[in-house]
């Protein structure tokens, strides 16, 4: 008995030291949405910096997935207890952009801290994404990917295609789902996860083609959607077509479809490179990715893609010193040999071009090629005035009602062009709705 | 002759009500007053700027053909989950009351499903019901039926159906039970002397002696099907496809939550709560007259 009360004593006398000293250094929350090995990532890199120096102490919490976590995050805003750093997935960044006071762009926080930063260091691509007009960095790129098209190679091989030349075009990748169906694929020739993504989002940006004026909402926020026209109406009326016949198969408006892939039962997957982990663990066939196909008569197709993923977003309202902290993470994130080792183990894309070179330099794709297809993607032609990306306030709901319309037209409910026509209308009504919200 | 307690003055009755008074005031007016509060505002996600902007959010909820949608989907789906819980939770208790072996057994079973968490009730029909892995999914394909709740709406309406049942269920059983353990036997008994078969005995005795029990699960039911079920759609259908399982209490949540628009999210939970007191006001006057206390 005495002996359990002294562990008793001695067990809150820890606590009391550890909680002592803990006070003394300054506490930065990081709340993030990463699972799986991406969540060992996130704990690894936070137990690293804390290592690393004595001032500080990076608290991370998983707070669900990305829309959990954005949402998450701005009722702590509301209720007055933000974390210092927030995880926000692209479809958010308009959103946060337009938060005025809620969040603290971060070269304003390299600058005040003194850390060195130079956006020039990262991946145009991925830089111009997180920053305004002006070229000011607002959000820390974390984990960035694009879509690809992932195939079965063993499937192929079995309906007689070249495993190792897979459909470049849309027309030639039906033709592939087709013939995949005939060889034993009955229920699923070929299917898409993050049905608007994919199917409007990349696709416009791949073919350089608007998906709203004003550069797709880059330019300002008065942007208008103009994806009732062509190529998306064609588009779409292929998608139902071949839906009627399960060549292409309806797979969810999220990621909760890719199972299909992994399983065998869809030889064609399209989704986001960050897929990778997945695929690497679960399928148990010969697989590799492509990037997305493109209608060959479009001028300029294929262009580049755009990017997916998350950026860490500073709140705004903490101390000065809390800054200093969050500067100092950031820092220590950059560094080049931490991003490629992030790069090759979760399979999101190096956000340093220097981290690029390292992991090029030293033959990584040669084994791994599929990890440097989104890469290739995104850097395939310099960026157009429409292909930059795309950045559209209360986008979380717009793709909502986008896949309801996707939906009507895939169960024939609707016409493509009727369809399309229903989703450009109501998304303009968030618009309009997102532009009298925003503050600067 | 009933039993009045006359109080002089106000100071005793007033302490005895506070405690409920003020509950009441706390979890009822305060929120409902804020939502009305809030529908008359435009407000960005995080709250940084807003305005009075009146009843354009009321206005434009009636100028989309979406909320009539979803005020369709809500009847369609409150009237089946309504009837059908109430229903399946009524034969259940009363084959449950009759002497059998093991009833014990049976009754832990069907009251299990009220401890499950709504959402953890969606996935777990979700799982049964996915087209690709779902074992009944298999099976309803292998007997040709062409199953996929991703872009039918009526097969997706079936399976939140269901699953909202299902969830349901047990709670209505543990009052049906309950009341029907109050029958007294005599009356069951002397009817069956008199040679009534067990269907009208049912009918004639047993279901009339139960409408408190009935009427009380109306009313609850009622307040279940429009209130707490957005868990299970967005769990099961995130309200698809195309809208054909987003229910009012759904879109109040998606909207609000996910969308981050609150003025129109407060908009739609006040007519929320206006279609359930008109709908609880009329059970009052006019259900209840059936009641036998």
């Amino acid at each position: 008995m005495s002996s359990i009360s002294r562990l008793a004593l001695l067990a809150a006398t820890a606590l009391t030291v550890t909680a002592g000293s803990a006070r003394a250094q300054t506490e930065i929350t990081w709340w993030h949405a990463m699972t799986g090995a991406n969540n060992d990532v996130v704990n690894k890199l936070a137990e690293d910096f804390n290592a690393s120096q004595k001032d500080y102490k990076v608290v991370v919490a998983y707070k669900g997935s990305y829309a959990d976590t954005m949402q998450a995050g701005i009722a702590a805003f509301r209720a007055g207890n933000a974390p210092h750093i927030l995880q926000v997935f692209e479809v958010g960044t308009a959103s946060m952009m337009g938060a005025g006071k809620a969040i603290k762009p971060v070269a304003e926080v390299m600058a005040e801290a003194g850390e060195k930063f130079d956006p020039k260091a990262y991946l145009p691509a991925v830089a111009a994404y997180y920053s305004t007009a002006k070229g000011e960095l607002l959000s820390f790129p974390f984990n960035s990917s694009s879509a690809v098209m992932w195939y079965n190679k063993d499937a192929f091989k079995k309906a007689g295609l070249d495993p190792n030349n897979p459909p470049k075009t849309w027309p030639e990748t039906f033709e592939a789902a087709k013939k995949l169906q005939a060889n034993g694929h009955a229920t699923c020739g070929m299917a898409s996860a993050w049905i608007t993504w994919l199917n409007i989002e990349q696709f416009a940006v791949w073919h350089n083609v608007p998906l709203a004026t004003k550069g797709n909402g880059l330019d300002g926020f008065d942007a208008v959607l103009e994806m009732n026209k062509e190529p998306f109406v064609r588009h779409f009326k292929n998608l139902a077509e071949a839906q009627k016949t399960k060549v292409f198969d309806y797979s969810g408006r999220t990621n909760t479809g890719e199972g299909r892939f992994t399983s065998g039962e869809c030889p064609i997957m399209l989704t986001s490179s960050g897929f990778y982990g997945n695929v690497k663990a679960n399928a148990k066939f010969d697989w590799a990715n492509a990037p997305m196909p493109y209608y060959p008569d479009v001028p300029g197709a294929p262009q580049n893609s755009t990017l997916g993923g998350a950026s860490l977003w500073v709140m705004g309202g903490k101390k000065a010193d809390e800054y200093k902290g969050v500067a100092k993470f950031f820092a220590f994130l950059s560094d080049t040999d931490r991003q490629a080792k992030l790069h090759t183990e979760s399979g999101y894309l190096p956000i340093t071009l220097a981290a690029y070179e390292k992991v090029k330099a030293s033959g990584f794709y040669n084994q791994n090629p599929y990890l440097e297809t989104p890469i290739k993607e995104l850097t395939n032609k310099p960026p157009t005035a429409i292909s930059r990306g795309i950045r559209l306030g209360n986008l979380v709901q717009i793709r909502d009602i986008w896949a309801e319309e996707i939906e009507l037209i895939l169960n024939g409910s609707k016409t493509p062009q009727a369809g399309l026509d229903a989703a450009a209308e109501r998304g303009n009504v968030l618009l309009r709705q997102f532009e009298r919200t925003v503050t600067k | 002759m009933e039993k009045r307690t006359v109080f002089s003055g106000y100071a005793i009755p007033l302490a005895l009500l506070a405690p409920q008074l003020l509950i009441t005031v706390i979890f009822f007016y305060l929120p409902a007053g804020q939502a009305i509060w809030q529908s008359f505002q435009l407000e960005d996600a995080f709250g940084t700027v807003s305005q009075f902007v009146g009843f354009e959010n009321y206005k434009l909820l009636f100028e989309r053909p979406e909320y009539f949608k979803a005020i369709g989907a809500t009847a369609v789906f409150s009237v089946l989950v309504g009837t059908l819980s109430l229903a399946l939770s009524l034969f259940l208790a009363v084959q449950a009351n009759k002497a059998l072996k093991g009833a014990s057994f049976y009754k832990t079973l069907l009251i299990w499903p009220y401890a499950v968490a709504p959402a953890i009730a969606g996935v777990l029909w979700l799982f049964l019901f996915q087209p690709s892995m779902g074992m009944v999914a298999r099976l309803l394909q292998q007997w040709g039926i062409p199953w996929d709740p991703l872009l039918n709406g009526n097969h997706a309406m079936i399976l939140v159906v269901l699953a909202a049942t299902w969830k349901q269920i047990s709670y209505n059983f543990l009052f049906f039970l309950a009341g029907l353990q109050s029958i007294p036997h005599s009356l069951i008994e002397a009817s069956a002397i008199d040679g009534a078969t067990p269907l009208r005995r049912f009918w004639t005795i047993i279901f009339p002696l139960l409408s408190p029990t009935t009427f009380y699960l109306i009313v609850v039911n009622v307040v279940y099907v429009f209130f707490d079920t957005f868990g299970i759609i967005d769990a099961v259908t995130h309200g698809g496809p195309a809208g054909a399982t987003t229910t009012l209490v759904f879109k109040v949540y998606n909207d609000g939550r996910s969308g981050g628009d609150l003025g129109s999210s407060a908009a739609q939970s006040v007519i929320l709560m206006v279609i359930v007191i008109a709908l609880t006001a009329i059970q009052f006057r006019y259900i209840e007259r059936k009641v036998n206390y």
